[in-house]
């Protein structure tokens, strides 16, 4: 058995799974059910002035026949009593001294309010600070949420005032909803952030009722932005992560967050820098129990790649991770059809026929039956037939012997201009 | 105990025995369903169709919700989809041809057509318009999958279409010769009725050499579509044929299409003679009539039956018992004139050489008695041999000749499709089939008339 427990800026914890700041921490019920089924830890729904929820506050993107693809919501942070939530947490942590508690806050981006609510929460005895400089809808519109985090200076002042009462950790967390996420990333850690958080949830709307014309979700007929998160927010979360993690000036940890569903997605948020994750959705779909497969799955992995510690795998995809220009425009891979597995679906052909560069051929062979090729030389490799062909095995992309020594854009820009310089 | 269980056995009950078996789709597992299929390019399943129906195309109308455009895709290709989904051997034909029998399971593409169709039926779709009135005009014998197929087309192309019925009710086959709990008259009438809407007369009752004949039609129309499909099951040819308990399998399904179920087969031996489908349609429905023990008796063996393999696995979980190399010989009756026994005998296999298949023969000695009240016969179907004299068209034994191409007759003001071209070696006798020769004979006339047709009626 590998140890998978995690040491995040000083916070410890027996996995690296936290539940979000999000309607599955709101109270100490949920939480202490939580731990009860193993999960490592929780950022506390986030605290501060209580607010008024409206009814009907979630959405849900459903694709083909599949459930929440994205999930979207229009809750506000916690509607119940502070007090009430301080002697939950503090329940909770008497109960279970070895997993993490994190309290969430938001409070207006002022020196004492900030100084005020710390210390308030930290007398009941929290292992770390995340602050939620990211929440997009309703909080923003009264100058809290992403209205701070989209400004970098205001995350570096906010971050600053709550290290400045803090005595446990504090971790930034981050708003998708700005166009360099590394730009607030960077102010955070200026601000003495012991550690960043991304991504929170994405500025969206689910979608539109065709018999009603009402937005969806609607209150009382109305709509307004919700905040986008699930399955299909994970690409551009891993993004905003590995872009931070490659910074040679972010040398913070970073708590990845943002669709992930199962071991391999934390995996994956891991390998592209994250010291830990926090899961929402996943749990809103299926509850507390999925954390069993979570767990096993990511010792399994760990055990068959003869990995001792889950710390030695941190971050080791960052430096893989690179701008295009440096990408090597030599190396090449086409597609390959094995035709003992293709199901002759003819996917692949019309993929590459309509949509990419026309180099799948349906042939017929001698006994009459049709079978699909590849014309390599016209083959981009661009992926697409792999992609769409719904058979695993059915499509290879297959790496060729390069001719040529590896070129990125970069390198062939500065020989062009070494060449023109000499001439 | 027969008398017993005839008065156990209620109306109710017994009309229950022959709801439809098959319970349709709900919403949820058609979605699911349709949601499975790959949406493949130049599908397999639709070469593997007959009628080649957009099946991908269908099902994604299924999946995103537009039931009516995917009913119109399945109707556009079939004019008798809502029964195809029902009666189709789809194992052998789309469902069997679907990629997704070399990974996982086929889509059930039967159901999913069903499903789409039965949303039409139930809405009230209409799917179809007329054409403009192109002047001409054509006769169809037979309201059959082959004759309503052809009208359809002709109708929508602007011809003036009549078709002329022998029986009270139009649809041919589908209406009276498929059993009920496979497919419901309803399906098969809603199909008439989206025909008649396009301003097909349908004039039923109307027997060609009896109420009308030939030559009329020959005279008075500009073309003639043969499509009156086949008869009655023949005579056996052994004796005791006239005696009471003996059904022929096409008229007793007819009975019971018509919801008028024969009361004596509760509770009895029953023996079916035959070993196709209509044998099949012959025990199950003796078993949803309350007989005690239902043997189907061919004088071949499993290998050589045949009927689909989905049917006789439909009557082996029904009960039926089958008896192969067993053929009847002599019916033997009771003081009353009724059946109570058959004289059977053991046959084997004989093989000819010459590439012809083995023949079954008699082994000498082997006859033996079997006890039963009721015998259906199941034997094959005769043809409507009067019609095809009536018209003098050219035929093999009943079968009508035609030009493989453009289905026309010996006769060029006479066109045929469905069962009366089907038989000796030649053609399909599936649904299906009838319902493409009927479109591909409406097609082919309208190559011939169209550059004579007016601009207008």
């Amino acid at each position: 058995m590998a140890d998978i427990s995690i040491n995040f800026a000083g916070i410890t914890s027996p996995n690296p799974y936290w539940l979000a700041s999000a309607p599955p921490t709101n109270t100490g019920y949920q939480v202490q059910r939580a731990f009860e089924a193993g999960w490592g830890g929780a950022v506390w729904k986030t605290l501060g002035e209580p607010v008024l929820n409206v009814t009907s506050r979630f959405g849900a993107h459903h694709f083909n026949g599949q459930r929440v693809a994205g999930f979207n919501n229009i809750e506000l942070i916690s509607d119940r009593p502070i007090e009430d939530n301080l002697k939950e947490i503090y329940d909770t942590k008497k109960r279970f001294p070895d997993r993490a508690i994190i309290a969430s806050l938001m409070v207006e981006p002022k020196r004492e309010k900030w100084h005020e609510i710390v210390k308030r929460v930290q007398n009941v005895g929290v292992d770390g600070f995340e602050l939620n400089l990211g929440c997009p809808h309703g909080m923003s519109e009264r100058g809290m949420g992403a209205a701070v985090g989209q400004h970098p200076d205001l995350v570096e002042k906010t971050t600053l005032y709550a290290k400045e009462a803090a005595e446990v950790p504090v971790i930034t967390k981050l708003t998708p909803n700005i166009t360099d996420i590394t730009a607030t990333a960077k102010a955070a850690e200026r601000g003495g952030a012991d550690a960043i958080s991304m991504i929170n949830t994405i500025n969206s709307l689910i979608g539109v009722d065709l018999d009603t014309w009402n937005t969806i979700p609607n209150v009382n007929g109305m709509g307004a932005h919700g905040g986008y998160c699930g399955p299909a927010v994970k690409p551009i979360a891993l993004n905003m992560v590995g872009e931070c993690a490659r910074q040679p000036d972010i040398n913070i940890p970073i708590s990845g967050i943002g669709g992930v569903s199962t071991w391999q997605d934390a995996v994956e948020f891991i390998l592209m820098g994250a010291g830990g994750v926090q899961i929402c959705t996943a749990a809103m779909h299926h509850g507390f129990s999925i954390i069993d497969d979570l767990n096993e799955g990511l010792n399994n992995y760990l055990d068959d790649k003869g990995i001792s510690s889950l710390n030695e795998i941190i971050g080791v995809s960052v430096k893989k991770y690179t701008d295009w220009s440096n990408l090597d425009l030599n190396h090449k891979i086409v597609a390959r059809i094995n035709n003992d597995i293709c199901i002759n679906c003819n996917k692949c052909h019309i993929a590459c026929e309509d949509t990419s560069h026309q180099c799948i051929d349906i042939l017929t062979d001698e006994k009459g039956n049709d079978y699909l090729q590849v014309r390599e030389d016209d083959c981009v490799g661009c992926n697409l037939c792999s992609i769409v062909c719904p058979v695993d095995g059915a499509i290879d992309m297959v790496e060729l012997i390069p001719t040529e020594p590896p070129l990125s854009w970069n390198k062939r820009q500065s020989a062009l201009q070494t060449l023109n310089s000499k001439n | 105990m027969g008398n017993l269980l005839q008065n156990l056995l209620s109306a109710e009950d017994l009309a229950k025995n022959f709801d439809e078996s098959k319970p349709s789709y709900n919403a949820q597992e058609a979605l699911d369903e349709a949601n499975r299929c790959l949406y493949c390019y130049d599908a397999p399943c639709i070469k593997a169709c007959p009628t080649g129906i957009d099946i991908p195309g269908f099902i994604k109308k299924i999946a995103s919700g537009n039931l009516k455009g995917s009913a119109k895709n399945i109707m556009e290709a079939n004019p008798i989809g809502a029964s195809c989904a029902r009666v189709c051997p789809t194992e052998e034909l789309c469902e069997g041809a679907c990629v997704l029998n070399n990974s996982t399971k086929p889509i059930m593409i039967g159901d999913l057509q069903r499903f789409a169709t039965d949303w039409s039926i139930k809405n009230e779709q209409v799917l179809f318009n007329a054409g403009e009135k192109n002047g001409k005009s054509v006769a169809i014998v037979g309201s059959g999958p082959a004759g309503l197929s052809a009208a359809r087309e002709l109708a929508r192309l602007g011809y003036q279409v009549t078709i002329f019925e022998r029986k009270e009710e139009a649809g041919g086959l589908d209406t009276h010769g498929i059993v009920p709990f496979r497919l419901p008259k309803d399906i098969s009438l809603w199909e008439v009725e989206q025909v008649e809407q396009l301003g097909v007369e349908i004039r039923t009752n109307t027997e060609i050499g009896k109420d009308m004949i030939a030559d009329e039609l020959i005279d008075n129309y500009n073309t003639v579509i043969l499509a009156a499909g086949m008869s009655t099951v023949p005579m056996l040819g052994i004796e005791g044929e006239d005696l009471g308990g003996i059904y022929d399998a096409i008229e007793l399904v007819e009975k019971t299409k018509n919801k008028n179920y024969p009361k004596e087969f509760a509770g009895k031996h029953v023996v079916v003679i035959g070993a196709g489908n209509t044998a099949i349609d012959g025990a199950t429905t003796s078993v949803r009539l309350g007989a005690d023990n239902v043997q189907i008796l061919y004088r071949r063996t499993e290998t050589e039956m045949t009927a689909y393999e989905f049917e006789y696995e439909f009557a082996k979980q029904d009960g039926v018992e089958f008896r192969w190399l067993t053929a009847p010989k002599r019916l033997i009756s009771d003081h009353g004139g009724h059946l109570k026994q058959i004289e059977c005998v053991r046959m084997e296999l004989k093989e000819m050489g010459n590439g012809e298949r083995p023949r079954p023969v008699e082994v000498k000695g082997s006859e033996f008695l079997i006890d039963v009240h009721i015998l259906v016969k199941a034997i094959g179907q005769t043809r409507h041999m009067h019609i095809i004299e009536a018209f003098d068209l050219e035929h093999n034994g009943g079968v009508v000749k035609v030009d493989p191409e453009t289905y026309v007759t010996s006769n060029p003001k006479v066109y045929a499709a469905g069962d009366v071209i089907f038989g000796k070696g030649i053609g399909e006798a599936m649904v299906v089939s009838a319902a493409q020769q009927g479109k591909e004979t409406a097609y082919a006339i309208h190559q011939q008339l169209k550059d004579s047709c007016t601009e207008s009626a």
